[in-house]
């Protein structure tokens, strides 16, 4: 399987991230070298084999429903580019 | 006074403990090696100040008898690991100056024994490279050369800050991650000891995500007994991190000099590749008969689906990446680019502050995990994955105790000289390294010999799970057999 530009275009907004129209060539190339790379896979056969959900085997850890942790809002928003009290700025969501 | 950068970690506590220098004397001299080694790029940040004052307390400890198993030693931590108060960026820009106000569990258990922190160290940005090339803060430079050459040479990745550091002896020992290999290819480019323990042994709290199913700590140390006693203190059980296992961190540097007679060790026929360079095939058979001159037996094993390790990683790790990389949104943390709306500001700030691979990689993910593509490119490398265990399950249940394979296909190489063209032919250096991952086993990389031209290559040792102890048992075997290398100082 290989991707066309405009799969490009759609991979990108999918994953949020800017992509100028010139840019879109490169990226194709460099999208479908690893895809090429990747298609011998396809030779394997997986017939009745279960997908790996956990590389060692482990009994699903459950806490205690109870809050542990909190009260921390100040170091919450600490790093953010932009706050107001404690909350996140952005631009306008919803008109 | 014998130049105090020059000792290993196990002698270093035995001179801290006999009082023949401090933790600040030792520190003081580190801190000079790394303002003189600034050429290499390993320290992304230096912190004396910091370093200078968890030195004393160490004395204070050392001298009221209350030391723990590595007060006053000197590190170097990978700049994926959160640290309370000291900008922690994974070597991206879109962290931009990102100050934790929390500290990683692996780091506050070093500290907790008594270490002390250099600075942070350069990695690839996110973990995700091969060469250190694709850092924010530019690429790290190979203690070693070529005999007869100026050429600067990559220290391998993406622990090649840590690799670097230790191999120049600007820290005693330093914190790493690893991934697809990222602990032991940049081990074996610069002659270091590295250790990728079982997934699950340390806690992945507080270290920046790449890819949470594969995602290892692990230390980069200048011997295996040093690589041992990191590992202890690092290692064992958080209940922040879900994955971590509760099993008992055993005294791993006890397993240094125990016997290996009766072991059997693997050799896997599928590793030997079409073109191999005849140095990493001489290396590879001589690690064999030092262990088997040790009182190890050695066989021939099979591990078919070596192969597919690498493709299937490139849609397991990507696949993981795009999906932990989705929180980096320019809202709550680090860089920030403006837009029109939201999503212009997700799209902006992702585009200006994720760097070349980064944006390749989270792509490729997107796209595999994408409606209509899932079933064929996630699921099935899932699957494959389940089979590459499966081959490892299959040989330790042959009564195998260890399989001993080259750590690269190659030694290290220049600045730019690779992947220029093909993100694939980077890639091919985690041939022999990935499969580890993909199993979630221990490995570890040994130094064991040069290249003709004075390069250093490694060895890797793949064990059962939760077995360090008999790697760390065969790792010094080898390194008593080839013993160790310091690169020649030009910086």
């Amino acid at each position: 399987m290989s991707v066309d530009a405009a799969t490009v275009r759609r991979i990108a907004h999918l994953a949020r991230i800017a992509v100028s129209e010139d840019e879109v060539p490169h990226l194709q190339g460099e999208l479908n070298a690893m895809l090429a790379f990747v298609e011998q896979l396809s030779e394997v056969n997986v017939e009745g084999v279960e997908p790996m959900t956990s590389v060692t085997p482990m009994q699903m850890r459950k806490r205690q429903d109870v809050v542990d942790d909190g009260g921390i809002a100040d170091d919450i928003v600490a790093n953010a580019p932009a706050t107001e009290g404690h909350f996140f700025l952005v631009p306008k969501v919803v008109e | 006074m014998t130049d105090l950068t020059s000792l290993t970690l196990a002698e270093a506590r035995k001179g801290l403990a006999d009082k023949t220098f401090t933790s600040l004397e030792l520190t003081d001299a580190h801190l000079g090696a790394i303002e003189a080694a600034r050429v290499l790029n390993a320290f992304v940040m230096e912190t004396p100040d910091q370093a200078r004052s968890m030195a004393k307390a160490a004395d204070e400890r050392i001298a009221k008898g209350d030391a723990g198993p590595l007060a006053g030693v000197p590190l170097g931590i990978k700049d994926l690991f959160a640290t309370k108060g000291v900008r922690t960026t994974a070597c991206s820009k879109i962290l931009g100056n990102f100050v934790p106000t929390y500290e990683s569990t692996v780091t506050s258990q070093l500290w907790r024994d008594g270490a002390v922190m250099l600075g942070k160290l350069n990695n690839d940005e996110f973990a995700m490279g091969s060469a250190n090339e694709t850092s924010c803060f530019g690429p790290v430079g190979n203690p070693w050369r070529r005999e007869g050459s100026n050429t600067t040479l990559v220290p391998g990745g993406s622990s090649g800050g840590s690799a670097s550091a230790v191999a120049a002896l600007l820290c005693m020992g330093a914190t790493a991650t690893d991934t697809g290999g990222s602990i032991r290819q940049p081990a074996a480019l610069t002659a270091t000891v590295g250790i990728k323990p079982t997934y699950g042994r340390c806690s992945r709290w507080g270290i920046v995500a790449f890819a949470s199913s594969l995602d290892q700590a692990g230390p980069i140390a200048r011997s295996v007994r040093d690589a041992a006693m990191l590992l202890r203190s690092m290692a064992g059980h958080d209940p922040k991190d879900t994955t971590s296992a509760d099993i008992a961190v055993p005294d791993y540097e006890a397993a240094i000099g125990k016997s290996v007679k009766g072991m059997r060790i693997g050799i896997p026929k599928e590793y030997r590749l079409d073109g191999m360079p005849a140095e990493i095939e001489k290396l590879w058979e001589a690690g064999a008969a030092w262990l088997k001159a040790a009182g190890a037996e050695l066989v021939e094993v099979s591990l078919p689906h070596t192969k597919y390790a690498l493709p299937a990683y490139y849609i397991v790790a990507p696949a993981e990446a795009s999906s932990n990389l989705a929180r980096y949104d320019g809202v709550r943390y680090g860089l920030r680019e403006q837009g029109k709306n939201v999503i212009e500001l997700y799209e902006n700030t992702r585009a200006e502050g994720f760097g070349a691979e980064v944006r390749r990689r989270v792509m490729i993910g997107t796209y595999v995990l994408s409606a209509g593509y899932y079933d064929a490119y996630y699921l099935r490398a899932q699957k494959v994955r389940t089979l590459i265990k499966k081959d490892f399950e299959d040989c330790f249940a042959r009564g195998v105790d260890a399989i001993l394979t080259p750590a690269t296909p190659s030694a290290a190489f220049g600045i730019g000289e690779k992947g220029g063209a093909d993100p694939v032919e980077m890639y091919l250096n985690d041939i022999f390294t990935v499969t580890v991952n993909m199993a979630g086993l221990p490995g570890i990389a040994v130094p064991a010999g040069k290249d003709g031209q004075g390069l250093p290559l490694g060895l890797q040792l793949i064990g059962r799970p939760f077995d360090e102890e008999t790697l760390f048992s065969l790792g010094e075997v080898i390194e008593q057999a080839a013993g160790r290398f310091t690169p020649t100082r030009w910086w």
